[in-house]
């Protein structure tokens, strides 16, 4: 069972249980399933600085601070527990792509060439974490949401504008994918 | 006018609030019938993301290389991800709607209408650059990091700073 378990599960048993997230979180509290406010709670909680958009009663979603609290604590069981002891499998085209950029590390989910700590003080590791991460969150939140609240939340609920940002979100990742990371990388 | 006119009713705020992902936000919402209940209620959600997160890092969703496979079309797996959440995320509405199901606490299920605005263009093309760069939407930092990799943490506080930097300048960019 727990080799089973270890093993990469495919998208069709992945999708559904993510997507019953949505009824669950709704019905265990009326709660809409959105991770990117996570963020922003974080912000009227520990540095509102009299900004409008953070003069709200956070301890009111603190559901949300539990919620992705307990993402962080799925990650570190999968990794104890469950972890795959075999190399990702991509696709070749890919693998060969990154290996031009020194890339070939396939032992975790993230590759470790590029976000460890001391990368943070060359041009990529910085570009890559610090401008990378502040694009989501600046993003996100410009947006209204994220993948969940908008991708699965927002067009589960039929939401126009919804749709439009999902859209939006696959026009820029499919632009810095594929014409810009490659001078990223190279850096 | 400022957003703190989202808390006063009957005021036409400058930039409307659509983010509805904050309850306490939106004006339809003041008379707030969220069910109180002590702080431990709170676990339910905590054990919802631990099986949430595990199924992240089981299903490699929180991979960089899948995300990169994504956006170069090289692999149907976060298609079929995300396709197959939101079918089953539509239809789990789609019942609780027509059979008006209550939340365990005997509440009417709300939900939001969400208003066009410009924001979802902008931020969402932002977004979509920051997601192809870190190879994480918000929710796979947290699990990202859970699984030892501890320099996102990097990223994870860019990424609140990127919140805090559009909160503070959010009446001057364009909705």
């Amino acid at each position: 069972m727990l080799e089973w378990l270890s093993q990469p599960w495919p998208w069709y048993i992945a999708g559904p249980l993510i997507g019953l997230t949505v009824p669950t979180l709704l019905i265990l509290g009326n709660k809409s399933f959105g991770i990117s406010s996570s963020l922003r709670h974080v912000c009227a909680a520990c540095l509102p600085a009299k900004i409008p958009f953070f003069q709200y009663n956070w301890k009111k979603e603190v559901w949300n601070l539990f919620f992705v609290l307990g993402i962080f604590f799925g990650g570190v069981l999968a990794a104890w527990l469950l972890s795959n002891p075999d190399p990702m499998v991509v696709h070749p085209n890919l693998q060969a792509e990154m290996a031009g950029y020194g890339i070939t590390d396939y032992s975790g989910l993230v590759p470790t060439e590029i976000f460890n700590w001391p990368a943070l003080l060359t041009p990529r590791g910085f570009i890559m974490m610090v401008a990378g991460g502040f694009l989501v969150g600046f993003g996100t939140r410009y947006a209204g949401g994220c993948t969940s609240g908008h991708a699965i939340m927002g067009i589960s609920n039929l939401q126009m504008p919804s749709v439009i940002a999902t859209c939006c979100f696959m026009v820029g990742g499919f632009i810095m994918a594929n014409l810009i990371l490659p001078f990223i990388l190279s850096l | 006018m400022s957003t703190t006119n989202t808390f006063v009713q009957n005021q036409e705020p400058k930039v409307h609030d659509t983010d509805f992902e904050v309850r306490s936000l939106d004006t339809m919402c003041v008379s707030d019938t969220e069910f109180k209940e002590p702080w431990y209620g709170n676990l339910k959600y905590l054990l919802i993301g631990v099986l949430f997160g595990i199924v992240f890092v089981k299903a490699e969703i929180i991979s960089w290389f899948r995300i990169q496979e994504m956006f170069r079309l090289q692999s149907f797996h976060m298609y079929g991800v995300i396709g197959s959440a939101i079918a089953v995320g539509m239809l789990s509405i789609f019942l609780i709607k027509k059979f008006n199901i209550k939340t365990i606490h005997g509440e009417k299920i709300e939900f939001h209408d969400k208003k066009f605005n410009k924001g979802q263009i902008y931020g969402g093309l932002l977004f979509g650059l920051g997601w192809a760069i870190t190879g994480a939407c918000p929710g796979p930092l947290f699990a990202q990091i859970g699984t030892g990799a501890t320099a996102v943490v990097v990223t994870l506080l860019s990424a609140i700073a990127g919140t805090w930097v559009y909160g503070k300048f959010r009446e001057k960019l364009p909705h």
